[in-house]
């Protein structure tokens, strides 16, 4: 049961996202969406923006957060949040790199986790 | 002659504004160190509290720049903490072993916050509230909402449980005393307050003792002595502070409860000095700005062998609560000897009281209606007799001696010498005088001259209107709007410096105009974005990252993630072939909508992104370039059937049309432009709400501009006359250009006609033969870049990345 949470999978190399952009991984359920900033972090969340289910993967990259491309609304990629005085959360997964292959977990963290851990 | 060390321990606003007063009064005369134990400049304490609560950023409370400290030539050294000053050896040691000489120091450690010693005090999660660290700790508990519990009702106590409550955190105040801020208000204005603070959502809980802080590993809640448990993921003390004096009490300077300073802030050692909320002057230790500024020039004074004496200071207290209006000063207790004036409106929720003494002002509480505190603290301080207007003193100072409903009446009826910021001590005579004696326009050139208005800015209100009364219609106070929070310059100043500066690339333009985020937002990146493209179009690379999605594919999202997509219909002419392949590709690729637009094109909608590209081959195969339906660019030109068929036709207008539409797509606008081309004065393609609109007549052609018909509506304005289809074409090619060089992004033209003016721009393209050929030759050449179809391109793969998901994972095959 439920294995595939629990481990990471190889979604591609850094170099297949633009800096300042986002790419789509579709798990057959929902689609991530997997950002790479102007200095190389890589963050992934579900691609649906907490307000109306906006696309995140097609939105604006600016320092750690992507502006939704329906209504403007500013999600952070690290929390998965909504800044300013908006307010819902997107789901967060676990991302990283080994090398400049990116390793996705499907385990989604809160973004108190995300706090927490830091 | 080396020139005498000064010594500055701390890198507040005291030692700050003294530093500024003695640079201007003696520049040169010491060589400056600093050590501070923030890693920081000296920034704006007062102000932490809206960068708490979101409402400013700590760049906005920036006091003194890095640059600063150069042009001073400052030695600053940040986060270095010092431990010990060796008197004899006349040298202060840091915590980093840095040890330097002094010929003369300050101190100017500040104060500390107080944490009552309760059990778990030490618990992590329980904060003070002093510094930035202070506020970032808080922000980044308050990411998680959660409940926070702020022990300690004064202004910083309140503050912070405003700003706590504005970042989305449950919060509780506790309080020891029957009534909050007791110190600065009498029980009826905090009654009143209490009530506002319970509206905007603030539990406030009176008369509670803290008897433990709860909590195993961080802070879990409060229990207090009545046996009542709060929870809470965050505690803030803000039961008071107390001097930061142990510094020079180990260096065995005379120390009360501050360091004890005389009239000239010199401690009981000569050599050294203590300036701000360490320092205890005739018994009275300071904690708000407007007294250690006051200090702080005495200091300076002195330092250049003045005699300057401080004798003492009168404060007066504002609380920052956005919408809450609070002021007050002096003494309010009752007493024999005391009268008092009160003015109630429980419906506006107003509560003001004087309190009187042998026929002066000696305290004074206003509550929801502050704007005469300047006056009453003015005739307290100045302790003026109040006997003629006593009957009449209540309702203001605009009551008195005259009605009249400007609102400005009241700061023009003020004395000269009436202090308008009581933060920096600035008097109305002097805000005046240098507003006519420097020219000043702004509110910024005032602040940055007088420094009025320039702390917490509560008093911003009473300049500006000094600032109109004194420049009457010259002032205006919206003059710029910052482009983004990203920066202060408004578009205008932005484009100018591109030009000037000859920036060619978004991270030239963010370092050279300083910008405040690493990278920019989604407001300045595409309005820089456009403004490089329009300037440089054969030198600048178009950053796709920084289009909005639309312009990055070439299509319209829609609210589900589809996209539609508009093939460019020639001045809306279409033919069989072009719709059997409209028709075809519908089929084919099952597009669930079909759809007539306004501006005559035909509208595909719901088109998966993956499928886009496939769409463009076959719509390409058909002759169909892009209609550009998502750009801030070239959209549509509308037309009716002209000579070609109507009765009425004065010419050829569908032919001009389409003419106009194959010179001009593809080039990106600061917003949308559609036109139309009307046959005759009957207009049936619409051309008079158009951003340019031509209308047919005999003698030729008459070119409209800066119509609008959505969220305004808005008839056009002429232009002018013009005899050829050449001609026609020649001048709205300028105007296009004229408005995609001087628009702001996003600005449609009919804005930017209005703040450029109509004269301006029909004499620049109708009469000035060459500045219309300019603007027309530098259109002709950004086209040879624009003009590629962006459909073509991308059937050919460029941009491959954008259309197809970088990975699918088959889950089921991970058991």
């Amino acid at each position: 049961m439920n294995t595939h949470m629990k481990s990471w999978f190889d979604v591609g190399s850094i170099s297949d996202i633009p800096r300042r952009g986002a790419r789509c991984v579709k798990t057959g359920t929902m689609t991530v969406a997997v950002f790479r900033t102007a200095d190389d972090k890589v963050f992934a969340l579900e691609d649906k923006c907490p307000h109306r289910n906006g696309p995140l993967s097609q939105g604006i990259v600016h320092d750690g957060c992507v502006t939704c491309p329906l209504h403007n609304w500013v999600i952070s990629l690290e929390t998965g949040r909504a800044q300013g005085a908006d307010e819902g959360a997107t789901l967060s997964f676990p991302v990283r790199l080994e090398g400049d292959r990116i390793l996705l977990s499907l385990m989604p963290q809160t973004a108190e986790a995300v706090i927490a851990a830091e | 002659m080396s020139r005498e060390k000064l010594v500055v321990i701390g890198n507040g606003m005291a030692p700050g504004r003294m530093l500024e007063e003695l640079f201007e009064k003696a520049p040169g005369l010491f060589d400056v160190t600093i050590f501070n134990a923030e890693p920081r400049v000296n920034y704006d304490r007062i102000m932490l509290s809206p960068v708490l609560s979101g409402e400013k950023a700590y760049e906005d409370i920036i006091i003194h720049g890095d640059d600063w400290y150069r042009d001073h030539g400052v030695t600053l050294h940040r986060g270095a903490k010092v431990s010990g000053i060796d008197r004899v050896a006349k040298t202060v040691t840091a915590e980093n072993g840095l040890t330097v000489s002094y010929d003369r120091l300050v101190i100017a450690t500040g104060s500390l916050p107080f944490i009552i010693p309760v059990p778990g005090h030490q618990l992590p999660g329980v904060l003070a509230y002093r510094d930035l660290d202070d506020v970032e700790k808080m922000l980044d508990i308050a990411k998680n909402k959660g409940k926070a519990i702020v022990i300690g009702a004064g202004l910083l106590g309140l503050e912070a449980a405003y700003g706590l409550k504005r970042q989305g955190m449950d919060v509780t105040v506790v309080h020891l005393m029957p009534t909050i801020m007791e110190r600065q208000l009498d029980p009826a204005a905090a009654y009143l307050l209490e009530k506002a603070l319970t509206e905007r959502g603030i539990n406030i809980i009176t008369k509670a003792d803290t008897k433990a802080i709860l909590g195993t590993t961080r802070v879990e809640g409060v229990e207090l002595k009545d046996g009542r448990i709060l929870d809470g993921d965050m505690v803030v003390m803000a039961v008071g502070i107390r001097p930061a004096s142990m510094l020079a009490k180990e260096a065995g300077i005379a120390v009360n409860r501050g360091i004890v300073v005389d009239d000239g802030m010199m401690t009981s050692d000569p050599n050294v000095y203590a300036l701000g909320e360490c320092a205890e002057h005739r018994g009275t230790c300071y904690g708000l700005v407007a007294p250690l500024y006051e200090s702080a020039r005495i200091l300076a004074d002195r330092l250049c062998g003045g005699s300057g004496e401080y004798g003492g200071s009168v404060v007066n207290t504002k609380l920052k609560v956005t919408g809450i209006n609070l002021f007050s000063a002096g003494d309010f207790a009752e007493g024999d000897d005391r009268e008092e004036i009160v003015l109630r409106d429980a419906t506006a929720g107003v509560y003001k009281r004087l309190v009187l003494k042998n026929d002066r002002i000696i305290g004074a509480v206003l509550y929801g209606e502050t704007a005469d505190g300047s006056w009453y603290f003015d005739l307290m301080k100045r302790s003026v007799p109040v006997t003629e207007m006593r009957d009449t003193l209540i309702f203001g100072q605009s009551y008195q001696g005259g009605t009249t409903l400007d609102p400005r009446a009241a700061v023009a009826a003020l004395p000269a010498e009436a202090e308008i910021c009581g933060c920096n001590g600035v008097c109305k005579g002097k805000i005046v005088d240098t507003i006519s004696a420097k020219g000043l326009t702004t509110l910024d050139d005032v602040r940055a001259h007088t420094k009025a208005s320039a702390s917490c800015g509560s008093c911003t209100g009473l300049v500006e209107q000094l600032m109109s009364i004194t420049l009457g219609d010259a002032f205006n106070p919206h003059a710029v709007k910052p482009m983004c929070g990203c920066t202060d310059l408004g578009h205008s100043d932005v484009r100018r410096l591109i030009m000037a500066k000859q920036l060619k690339t978004i991270p030239a333009v963010m370092q050279e105009l300083e910008w405040k985020t690493s990278c920019g937002c989604a407001k300045c990146r595409p309005a820089l974005n456009y403004y490089l493209v329009c300037d440089w179009p054969d030198e600048y690379a178009d950053d796709y990252q920084s289009r909005f999605i639309n312009e990055r594919v070439h299509a319209n999202i829609q609210k589900d993630g589809t996209y539609s997509v508009v093939p460019r219909m020639w001045g809306g002419m279409t033919s069989s072939s072009e719709l059997r392949a409209i028709a075809d590709v519908v089929d084919k690729f099952e597009i669930p909508a079909v759809k007539v637009t306004g501006g005559q094109r035909i509208d595909m909608l719901g088109i998966k992104k993956e499928d886009l590209p496939a769409v463009w081959a076959d719509l390409g195969k058909a002759g169909f370039v892009s209609g550009q339906a998502y750009a801030k660019g070239l959209r549509t030109v509308k037309t009716c059937v002209g000579t070609d068929w109507c009765r009425f036709g004065t010419q050829d207008s569908t032919g001009l049309g389409i003419r106009i539409e194959k010179f001009m797509w593809g080039s990106w606008t600061p917003a949308k432009l559609k036109m139309g081309v009307s046959g005759c004065p009957r207009n049936c393609a619409e051309a008079t709400c158009k951003d340019i609109g031509v209308i047919c007549v005999d003698s030729g052609f008459e070119i409209h501009f800066a119509g609008a018909a959505g969220l305004d509506i808005k008839g056009t304005e002429v232009l002018g006359l013009v005899k050829t289809e050449d001609e026609a074409l020649e001048y709205i090619v300028a105007l296009t250009q004229m408005y995609r060089e001087q628009g702001h992004y996003l600005e449609r033209i009919y804005k930017w006609a209005k703040r450029t003016g109509l004269d301006e721009i029909r004499r620049q393209i109708m009469t000035d033969t060459e500045k219309r050929q300019g603007y027309y030759e530098r259109f002709v050449l950004s086209q040879k870049v624009a003009q590629v179809d962006p459909w073509s391109e991308r059937v050919s793969g460029k941009d491959k990345h954008e259309f197809k998901p970088m990975s699918e994972l088959k889950l089921e095959a991970a058991e």
